[in-house]
């Protein structure tokens, strides 16, 4: 058949068969408000399939990054994980590790986040709570206590800050023999999106952004294994963003990092392959299985034909994914099983490369183990037991995901120009364009929950039936205590002459744009210097920051 | 609604502490100030100091705070305590966020006048507030 006759067949289908009944009262439309129609056909595909569809392992990706994906090896399944102080998330990775988990995530506390020290005034009451305490070298040690770093690849979530961190585990590893170059991982250090949307830092936007330069190119020459920043929508989903403004905020903030990056001087293949993304896993299974997709085809196309990469690898988008915070309920808790399952599971088929699934209890408090331990093993029964990672992208072809792709795709170019007539992703971040088109978008998914055209199981919809009282994590107020004096104890014994001196290099290095901080900083961690003295250091230069809300 | 002879509601929404989960806040401040009322946000990263400090300042009938850190136990309580110390206690104090059961009780025994956790929504708020203000 011709297109055209496609076509007319499709509408004789919808005439004659698809209208004999009436259509049920919902919206018909993915989460972020896409329509979706009743059918999709071959006349959906994209005009050139071989180009855009293409084969797993080569150019554009959209079928996978790698040539054998899950056939050569499985996800690496990577639970977000930290609470208290570093001897209790030592305990919780062993636990995991224990448990069948093949990477660690570190969640940090807010005080460590923002840069503070545990005895800050301003991290009373937020010490362990969100994650764990980390003010020292002598913390970071504890941390990875009997976990081999050359061994095991670790993540960090770290952001503003994520310089000092990188010091504190490169030292660390330093400490036991291990070289940088033998230290495998990732640390976030994606700034634009915090001003965009996590909303933790240190400084203002552009010294931030130095900082992101100087750790892209200090770990292009001395950590081949690690990626020094993970490009995140992630948190701008969270916020409130559509799939199509993760994904395309996402890869413009990733395309800046590489227009910075190149404007200093270094060589795209240099440093691009070490470039890594992490994506939200939502509830709107096609959307998030296209968005993916979208995503590699995108990426490999302007770093190819945009920024005239050579290498392979730096066409090459790889991610890792963790399901929707947001999409979780505090009313029936165990209704976020099936939840988390079914948003793994578009994870797995968009072909992410780790994963992280929330626990059942993620509305109420940080995970208890019991709860994480149904998390990790959603991924091993998706691993083992339902088939889907026998073949490769098994939903390419699919006239509807790839519909989707394409449209994901078109609606990120859309915002890449409103972007660049903007002046560009910092100046659009400066203005706020970002930050509010998520309060918007936010506003009006909240306004379809309560207007009932958007049902959430347990919350307006099934809202029968009592919960079952659900334990929760607790942190214990005493482990605050306990922090401030462990790090009074690092202050109290080390040479305070030597601490006072690299501080100082630091302050007068951080005035020169073209000096790369990170050799200082290691120094800094070396001296046992703790992260509030090293960023009030560096404020004394860069400033601080404050945000002109916009709602 | 407001009727133009009535003066209208003043609701400080803040973000105490270093939590940086602004979504619910935003969303919340959007609907009151839809509602009529008067909305000031305060953005975030507030200290106790400087939330009771645009309270007094703003003459607020209400202060909405949005907490998902898990440092409420803190932060609220000593909110309470500032209020009652500058003799601005009749400001209702309304709370949201992460906020286990056992110490949503905890809280209003001390003062906090409703607690708003994950699922309420909007009307629910602005119902609240107009009333306990009107009350």
């Amino acid at each position: 058949m011709t297109t055209g006759e496609r076509l007319s067949e499709l509408d004789r289908w919808e005439r004659d068969t698809f209208s004999r009944a009436a259509e049920r009262d919902a919206p018909f439309s993915t989460i972020s408000g896409e329509p979706i129609k009743p059918l999709y056909t071959e006349a959906d595909l994209p005009a050139d399939p071989d180009a855009a569809i293409g084969f797993p392992g080569e150019f554009p990706y959209t079928r996978g990054v790698y040539g054998s994906m899950y056939r050569g090896r499985l996800w690496t399944m990577r639970q977000f994980a930290g609470f208290g102080t570093a001897t209790e998330t030592n305990a919780r990775f062993r636990y995991l590790l224990d448990h069948g988990q093949t990477g660690l995530s570190t969640a940090f506390d807010m005080p460590s986040l923002m840069g503070l020290d545990s005895d800050h005034p301003r991290s009373e009451g937020e010490v362990g709570r969100e994650g764990v305490a980390v003010d020292s070298l002598d913390d970071m040690e504890t941390l990875f206590d009997g976990i081999p770093l050359d061994q095991v690849t670790v993540s960090m979530t770290i952001n503003a800050p994520a310089a000092i961190m990188l010091a504190f585990y490169v030292v660390a590893a330093e400490r036991r023999g291990i070289g940088p170059e033998a230290l495998g991982g990732t640390i976030q250090t994606d700034i634009l999106k915090e001003y965009i949307a996590q909303k933790e830092w240190c400084f203002p936007v552009d010294p931030a952004m130095r900082l992101v330069g100087d750790m892209i190119e200090w770990c292009s020459k001395h950590m081949p294994r690690w990626h020094p920043i993970s490009i995140s929508g992630y948190h701008i989903r969270e916020a409130g963003s559509t799939a199509a403004q993760e994904l395309a905020f996402t890869l413009k903030d990733g395309l800046t990092y590489v227009e910075q990056a190149v404007a200093r001087g270094l060589d795209v293949d240099d440093f691009a392959p070490r470039l890594s993304f992490f994506f939200n896993a939502h509830i709107d299974f096609f959307e998030e299985i296209a968005k993916y997709r979208a995503a590699r085809r995108i990426w490999a196309r302007e770093l190819r034909d945009t920024f005239g990469a050579r290498k392979p690898e730096s066409w090459r988008m790889r991610f890792h994914t963790q399901t929707a915070g947001v999409s979780l309920t505090a009313q029936q808790p165990l209704n976020n099983i099936v939840r988390t399952a079914i948003e793994a599971l578009a994870g797995v088929l968009g072909g992410t490369q780790s994963l992280h699934t929330n626990s059942f209890d993620e509305a109420l408090a940080l995970p208890t183990e019991q709860a994480v331990r149904v998390a990790l093993r959603t991924q091993q029964i998706i691993a083992e037991e339902t088939g889907v990672a026998n073949s490769i992208d098994p939903l390419g072809g699919s006239y509807l995901v790839e519909a989707l792709t394409d449209r994901m795709e078109e609606q990120a170019y859309e915002y890449f120009e409103k972007i660049d007539q903007l002046g560009g992703m910092v100046e659009a971040v400066k203005r706020g364009f970002p930050q509010r088109e998520i309060a918007d978008a936010a506003f009006r998914y909240q306004q379809e929950v309560e207007a009932g055209e958007r049902r959430v199981v347990g919350v307006n919809a099934y809202t029968e039936g009592d919960d079952l009282a659900t334990p929760i994590l607790r942190i214990d107020p005493e482990l605050e205590v306990e922090q401030i004096r462990r790090v009074e104890a690092v202050r109290g014994r080390r040479d305070a002459d030597a601490v006072a001196r690299v501080l100082e290099q630091l302050v007068e290095a951080a005035h020169d744009d073209g000096e790369n901080l990170m050799p200082l900083l290691l120094e800094a961690a070396r001296v046992e210097a703790t992260e509030g003295e090293i960023v009030n250091a560096l404020q004394t230069v860069f400033g601080s920051y404050s945000e002109a809300p916009v709602f | 609604m407001a009727t133009s002879t009535e003066k209208k509601i003043r609701v400080v929404v803040a973000k105490p502490g270093l939590d940086g989960h602004d979504r619910g806040a935003k969303i919340i401040a959007r609907a009151l100030r839809d509602a009529g009322m008067e909305v000031i946000y305060t953005g975030l990263h507030q200290t106790p100091e400087q939330i009771v400090e645009t309270v007094i300042q703003e003459d607020a009938d209400a202060v909405g705070l949005s907490i998902l850190s898990g440092a409420h136990m803190t932060l609220v309580p000593r909110v309470l305590q500032l209020l009652k110390e500058q003799g601005a206690d009749d400001v209702i104090v309304t709370l949201g966020g992460t906020i286990p059961s056992d110490d949503v009780k905890e809280l209003k025994d001390l003062g906090v006048a409703e607690v708003f956790t994950p699922g309420a929504s909007t009307q629910q708020a602005v119902d609240f507030i107009r009333g306990a203000v009107r009350a």
